[in-house]
């Protein structure tokens, strides 16, 4: 039986009526027209889906609808647009960090956990972060810059 | 002239299908090739904006649509920025003149006299009132492109030969960008129940079954062994397919051994063979030395499940594919539905990488075939993962023996590549099949298995011929008739393969010989541009202060020309290695002429590098039973950030040289450094990838 469920996504309130057993990315993607949460492998293994929940990276192609009733779920497009990018965004596009960029709205909302946590992580923290997510296109040197540059700009030490 | 007329342009020769002008003052330049993620559209566009002379972002791109832009065929092989770059600079070049010819004419002036200025005219330092947008006409764009006009030099350009930031990244860091994100009017989700293999019938579908495992409204479409699964709620089509394998029973099903799924087990097939260069020796030859390498079954793996878009209203077929070629597929399309090209378009949309033939092609047919049985609707296909690693067509395995008569010196006198290796190219263009035709109630014939020709590359012999001075050199082809699964392109084709046996070998001759691995390629390399590769790269990567073999860290090092005429690049690799290989830097040298977008280029050349490293690493499908077992990222790892080291690469400065594709030119070289740093690592060779911990164990026990 659908039912009604209440959640804030982006910041905004958003009443949606699914099967409990949805998937939060079927709710983002098909209901909420939220795009930029991409379907990867279904299984948590990709990290293609991945968004905040309360401000923890989650696979959202996993995580049924109805455990995330009344809370607070983040998707790439919370964190800004291509008019006007967060940090991270912008320092990916500074490095150009990515090639196809199927796996890249995952990898920046897992930048954006590590660094809410970590503000100056090595590299090797932030290549630890990004192992749950894939990139086959093997962008991954210019993402390790990317998100390295993000934590910079983010600390207020616009250097480069 | 003519005769070297690209392509593209030779297939193409009306004006206004490559450019107009708009009457917003933008320019459209319209391409077959298409994006991949390889930054080729962002390149083209550079091109055009400088040979017109207009700002950069006046020109729209509007790239792979049967309706509007040329037939360039497939993006494949490296060709877009060779090929289609050149076309491109032709056309744009021509149409320039055209425009500047008639203003001439018109001021009685000489063309010399007159400039162009973000497509406004002058004459000297007086603006002249006329543009592209007032003054090009119908005349400009009458004649077939002739190709005739004269480029500008490097020196002349504004936005060729600079790292600009590419046009389609923004939307990809911030939301819908990709096929999969695309909505139509009346659109129903569409989910597929594969036919295991080419011949199989669904006895039974134990519909009832399946209808209490998802309760769901969702309609079933069964045409011959072609099941769909269709509806308004993606999540319910989905769960109906994902149940529907365990509630099908279908006979005539061969099974896979565990065997087939290796590479060894390519020798001794059936095959068709052929002697390419030099023929065989008629005697028995003194000092004769050989090895044999192999590579498994690779999948291209992409990060997408394919995905297509199709609708069938009034008798005409709209269809929307991240296929590599929108022209070749739209011939399928009408081979396969028996519904004539003029009433179908084919317009490409993004996917994520391909890296080659994946399921691109097969999906976009899937929502042909219900999009047709269900009109006036747009069905939307997305394959489940497990589809994606089991129905792709796979990079075929390949087992390559070098073998060389060598002189008193070591140095090879007489060479020879043999290849054991199934078809690397089943494009439908190709004549291959797509999945969907197979399932259906008059299936086409088997695919005769054929591979590309070496004026373009070579299937499983690209790159066979070595590039060094050996007096006689020759390949032997074994084309195996039939793999245990379909076998299509991937990145390089048997490039890769090739390089890694060729280039690994020559370390083992410069040991034989007791050479030092790097003087013993300069010893028998004339080519220049090669030995500057090598040089630059030795140098960069200390190779002079390389320890003695055996310690546990290894450096090595391979080169290559893709296609032994496109792009070139040399690799070095260090390593550790205990109980598997720890890539500890990576340095790369490239020379492709002259590179329209560096940073591009730049980022093909380590994404090659990566891929490369994953693939011998990691990589190898399994298949067993009714097919391919490795249906999930963690049956098929790939390699991970936190395996990635840092690359520092190195592009040689070439800009008066034609410019050479350069999207493949690292993945062999890679294979290669990695085969030989990791036997410099152990003081033992592992030949065979991919290098599991299970084959270091074994190399060590040797």
């Amino acid at each position: 039986m659908a039912q009604d469920i209440a959640l804030t996504v982006n910041g905004r309130s958003v009443q949606v009526t699914a099967l409990e057993t949805t998937p939060l990315l079927d709710v983002l993607r098909n209901q909420l027209d939220l795009k930029g949460t991409r379907y990867g492998c279904g299984l948590e293994q990709c990290g293609s889906c991945m968004v905040l929940l309360d401000g923890e990276p989650v696979y959202a192609c996993s995580r049924e609808i109805g455990t995330v009733a009344g809370r607070s779920v983040t998707t790439i497009e919370g964190l800004g647009s291509a008019a006007q990018p967060h940090p991270l965004q912008q320092a990916f596009l500074d490095e150009q960090a990515g090639q196809c960029g199927y796996c890249l709205s995952g990898i920046v909302i897992s930048a954006k956990a590590l660094l809410d946590r970590n503000p100056s992580p090595t590299r090797a923290d932030i290549a630890s972060a990004l192992d749950k997510n894939l990139c086959r296109c093997g962008a991954h040197p210019r993402i390790l810059r990317a998100v390295e540059k993000a934590a910079a700009m983010l600390r207020g030490g616009k250097r480069t | 002239m003519s005769d070297t007329l690209p392509s593209s342009i030779q297939n193409n020769r009306r004006m206004e299908r490559w450019i107009r002008f708009e009457p917003d003052r933008t320019v459209r330049l319209a391409v077959g090739k298409v994006e991949l993620g390889q930054g080729n559209v962002t390149a083209l566009a550079q091109i055009a904006a400088d040979e017109l002379d207009v700002d950069l972002d006046r020109i729209a791109v509007l790239s792979g649509d049967t309706e509007e832009a040329p037939d360039e065929g497939q993006t494949t092989g490296s060709q877009s920025i060779e090929v289609s770059g050149r076309s491109v600079q032709l056309v744009s070049a021509e149409l320039r003149a055209r425009v500047l010819d008639r203003l001439a004419q018109r001021l009685n002036c000489s063309p010399t006299e007159l400039t162009v200025e973000d497509g406004v005219f002058r004459r000297g330092d007086a603006p002249t009132g006329h543009d592209y947008w007032n003054f090009s006409s119908s005349e400009d764009f009458a004649r077939d492109i002739e190709g005739t006009a004269t480029p500008k030099p490097h020196t002349a350009y504004r936005y060729v030969g600079r790292p600009l930031p590419r046009r389609d990244l923004p939307a990809k860091v911030s939301g819908a960008a990709f096929i999969h994100d695309m909505a139509r009017p009346d659109m129903l989700h569409a989910r597929i129940l594969r036919q295991p293999c080419r011949g199989a019938h669904l006895a039974t579908l134990d519909e009832a079954a399946l209808r209490r495992a998802e309760r769901g409204d969702f309609r079933i479409v069964r045409v011959g062994d072609f099941v769909a699964f269709v509806g308004s709620d993606e999540a319910v089509v989905q769960r109906a397919a994902a149940a529907a394998p365990l509630n099908a029973k279908w006979n005539n099903v061969p099974q896979i051994t565990p065997a087939q799924q290796e590479a060894e087990w390519l020798v001794g097939q059936a095959s068709n063979d052929r002697v390419l260069g030099d023929p065989l020796p008629t005697g028995a030859m003194a000092n004769v030395v050989t090895a044999s390498y192999s590579r498994p079954y690779v999948a291209h793996a992409s990060m997408a499940p394919s995905c297509a878009l199709a609708e069938y209203r009034n008798g005409h077929l709209s269809v929307w594919s991240h296929t590599q070629g929108v022209y070749p597929l739209r011939t399928a399309l009408s081979n396969v539905l028996g519904i004539s090209q003029d009433a179908i378009t084919v317009r490409h949309r993004h996917g994520a990488g391909c890296y080659g033939h994946n399921g691109a092609d097969d999906v976009a047919v899937d929502a042909a075939v219900i999009a047709v049985q269900i009109p006036d609707h747009c069905i939307r296909v997305q394959w489940r993962r497990e589809e994606e690693f089991g129905f792709e067509p796979l990079g075929t395995a390949m087992h390559v023996s070098p073998r060389a008569a060598l002189n008193d010196a070591g140095k090879p006198v007489d060479w020879t590549t043999e290849i054991w290796s199934p078809t690397h190219v089943q494009r439908p263009s190709s004549g291959g099949n797509l999945l969907t035709h197979e399932a259906l109630p008059t299936p086409p014939p088997e695919p005769r298995p054929t591979d590309p020709p070496e004026a373009n590359g070579g299937g499983g012999t690209r790159n066979a011929f070595p590039l060094y001075d050996f007096s006689a050199k020759r390949v032997v082809h074994h084309l195996v008739l039939r793999a245990p699964v379909r076998t299509s392109a991937l990145r390089g084709l048997g490039a890769l393969p090739n390089v890694f046996a060729i280039e690994c070998f020559m370390d083992e001759l410069a040991e034989r010989a007791g050479v030092d691995p790097v003087e013993y390629r300069l010893s028998i390399l004339s080519d220049p541009r090669a030995r500057r590769l090598i040089e630059n790269i030795a140098r960069r990567c200390n190779w002079s202060a390389r320890g003695p073999a055996g310690s546990g860290r290894g450096l090595g090092l391979g080169w290559a020309r893709y296609k032994n005429k496109a792009a070139y690049a040399a690799v070095a690799v260090e390593v550790e290695v205990d109980q598997e290989v720890r890539l500890r830097r990576i340095w790369c040298a490239a020379d492709a002429g002259l590179v329209i977008n560096p940073d591009g280029a730049r980022n093909q050349l380590e994404g090659g590098i990566v891929q490369a490293a994953s693939m011998v690493l990691k990589e190898q499908v399994r298949m067993e039973g009714d097919g391919i077992t490795s249906l999930d990222w963690s049956s098929y790892p790939i390699l991970r950030f936190s395996e990635v080291p840092e690359i520092d690469t190195e592009i040689i400065h070439a800009p008066d040289l034609p410019t050479l594709g350069m999207g493949e030119c690292t993945f062999g070289p890679t294979a290669a450094a990695i085969g030989n740093a990791v036997a410099h690592a152990l003081g033992t060779r592992i030949r065979d990838m991919p290098f599991t911990r299970e084959r270091i164990e074994a190399a060590l026990l040797k």
